[in-house]
């Protein structure tokens, strides 16, 4: 498969488009998380469904730019009426989210279903737009990826900082006479391009995992903004370009399924095994620091005992130490770990006592605790 | 020569703003001089964090006008630095406590232009100040409340405004940074700054601050705090609770 990548030139096309647009939308959909809008993403996807079908209603054609016009003003129709019926009224944001995301692709769908029946039409490739089909992607859909996506991100790029602020704190943006009305309008505009570049290709259904899954696979491997915009326009790339190699190649198979499972796995495998934030070293990290603590918590109790005698070495019993350890399980893993350790010995079947480097430490513990 | 009348710092007139049919904050007049800390003070509810935004701006007035140094704050809104209730932003995004100070040059660096290793130093300094500047490379997401709120004033210091709106500095920090604040009130004061701070602790008020605006839609009165802050004006702004504003009379 990768040899045809540089010999077919229909699988060369549809993997330049395909990771382009997963540049893109992994970029912008990485800000749309931050700002909490990933479900705004869904909703505009839907929403552009009746305009791609009003566009080739109205004009007839099926040319590339013209069906991304028509579903980019409808994309952006649908995200407008939610912020104003949100703000206007006493319908709160999800709802009026989910309501306008069914009631759109509800419409799109009806127009559909009429474009097929026009007898002559040549309708034949619309209903791509449903679950995508990145075999159909020919080289003018690919100038159009290319020539919206690259201004989306020099624009993104020219205004970084201001977007940086209008996610982060967008009232402290405005104090210092930063335009954040017309900045929040550009960045959501260059959303919608970036949601309805991959429409053909990803389809209206599944865009949104192209617009969520990247940013929260990359929010997970980095703490910088620049970085994890990089990153999740690097997952957004590989999982455009898997899923459109897997569906070119088998038959049949949507784009936007495949996309999505590689995308996922991407998010599976960032959530378990990320440093840091992965949920794996998260685990490894609590119950080391759990261990230490019973270690530390075992060893003071073993000194405060030793403390009651003229010897420090002098024995005590086990059953004496599960009580005063306080937790309903036994203290004895925890003394063969320091056992283990060095730091205690046992003495027979049911008593132990401090070695000196036990006792040393016992000390640097209290000091580090109580003193200084 | 002709006698001029010193311009306040800010000259509130007429301020009204309403949610609907319910007024918020309603016919609010306010005069505050030129180099003093003053607090704003009342009940929940009251319009305190309001008050704040509409002088910034941020939210929209029905009626009334807002004068920074005599003149409108749309065209001194560099001399006017705003620090935000710390909970009013995700401290779980992706940046370091560097970054977020030097987010007060942005207005200053301007367009497409990245701030660079002068903006770099001035918002090292303003770390200093709050005793930030071991921190500045931290993720923000580990800061505790306190260091939080010390990275928002630094972002504002590093802008070096003539007048300063804080909400809320003092929620729910520890001590040092309690204690840091107030140092840095009074150093702002000492330079002949500004400072107007949205305030819930009324026993710390005649301590802490000079002047005083007391609010409850209306401004019941503001003035220096020895002349308003009276167990009447107290019991006015906060209606029923007079056993609580009697304890707080009692300790001041």
């Amino acid at each position: 498969m990768m040899e045809a990548l540089f010999t077919d030139y229909t699988l060369r096309t549809v993997a330049l488009g395909a990771s382009l647009l997963g540049v893109v939308s992994g970029a912008l959909g990485g800000f749309a998380l931050l700002r909490r809008q990933a479900l705004l993403g869904d909703a505009i996807s839907h929403a552009a469904l009746p305009g791609i079908a009003l566009a080739f209603l109205v004009t007839g054609s099926k040319a590339p730019l013209v069906l991304v016009t028509g579903a980019a003003l409808a994309g952006w129709i649908g995200a407008a009426l939610i912020m104003s019926v949100t703000r206007r009224t006493r319908v709160t944001y999800d709802s009026a989210l989910g309501i306008m995301l069914s009631v759109f692709f509800g419409f799109g769908l009806v127009l559909l279903t009429y474009i097929q029946r026009i007898p002559g039409a040549n309708q034949a490739g619309l209903d791509n737009f449903l679950f995508g089909q990145a075999a159909a992607l020919v080289e003018k859909d690919v100038l159009v990826i290319l020539g919206l996506g690259s201004g989306a991100l020099v624009l993104l790029a020219v205004f970084w900082k201001e977007f940086k602020v209008l996610s982060f704190d967008r009232a402290f943006g405005a104090t210092i006479g930063l335009p954040m009305k017309r900045l929040d309008h550009l960045l959501t505009a260059l959303f919608v391009i970036a949601i309805v570049i991959g429409l053909q290709t990803v389809g209206v259904v599944l865009m949104s995992a192209m617009i969520i899954a990247p940013g929260a696979a990359a929010r997970q491997w980095t703490d910088r903004l620049g970085r994890m915009i990089v990153l999740s326009a690097t997952f957004g790339a590989v999982s455009g370009l898997g899923g459109a190699l897997v569906s070119s190649s088998a038959h049949h198979v949507p784009t936007g399924p495949a996309i999505v499972l590689i995308v996922s796995a991407i998010v599976v495998v960032s959530l378990l095994f990320a440093p840091n934030r992965g949920l794996v070293w998260r685990r490894i990290r609590e119950w080391r620091h759990g261990r230490e603590l019973r270690v530390d918590a075992v060893l003071l109790d073993l000194y405060a005992l030793a403390s009651q005698h003229t010897s420090s070495d002098h024995p005590h019993a086990e059953r004496v130490l599960n009580v005063m350890s306080g937790v309903s399980a036994s203290a004895r893993p925890t003394l063969r770990l320091l056992e283990l350790l060095g730091l205690a010995r046992k003495i027979d079947a049911s008593r132990w006592s401090l070695t000196p480097e036990g006792v040393e430490r016992a000390q640097r513990v209290i000091e580090r605790q109580y003193g200084s | 020569m002709a006698t001029e009348k010193i311009d306040a710092a800010i000259d509130v007139r007429d301020l009204t703003v309403a949610y609907g049919e319910k007024p918020v904050l309603w016919d609010i007049d306010l005069e505050v001089p030129s180099g003093v800390l003053m607090a704003v003070v009342g009940p929940n509810g009251a319009g305190k964090t309001t008050f704040l935004k509409s002088i910034l701006g941020l939210v929209r007035t029905a009626a009334g006008s807002v004068l920074i140094n005599g003149r409108p704050y749309a065209d001194m809104r560099q001399r006017v630095a705003y620090v935000p209730q710390r909970g009013s932003v995700d401290w779980d995004f992706p940046t370091n406590v560097l970054d977020v100070v030097m987010m007060g040059l942005y207005g200053q660096v301007g367009w497409v232009r990245r701030p660079g290793r002068a903006e770099r130093d001035r918002a090292l300094m303003a770390l200093d100040q709050v005793g930030m500047e071991s921190f500045a490379e931290r993720q923000i997401s580990q800061l505790s409340g306190g260091q939080q709120q010390r990275v928002f004033l630094a972002r504002a210091l590093v802008q070096d405004a003539d007048i300063y709106f804080m909400d809320e500095p003092f929620q729910g920090v520890d001590a040092t940074t309690e204690r840091a604040i107030i140092d840095l009130l009074r150093a702002l004061r000492e330079r002949g700054k500004t400072v107007v701070v949205v305030h819930h602790d009324l026993q710390t008020v005649p301590e802490y601050f000079d002047h005083v605006m007391l609010l409850n839609v209306r401004r019941i009165a503001s003035g220096p705090v020895g002349d308003v802050f009276t167990e009447e004006h107290l019991r006015t702004t906060y209606g029923g609770r007079v056993s609580f504003v009697r304890a707080v009379a009692a300790a001041t």
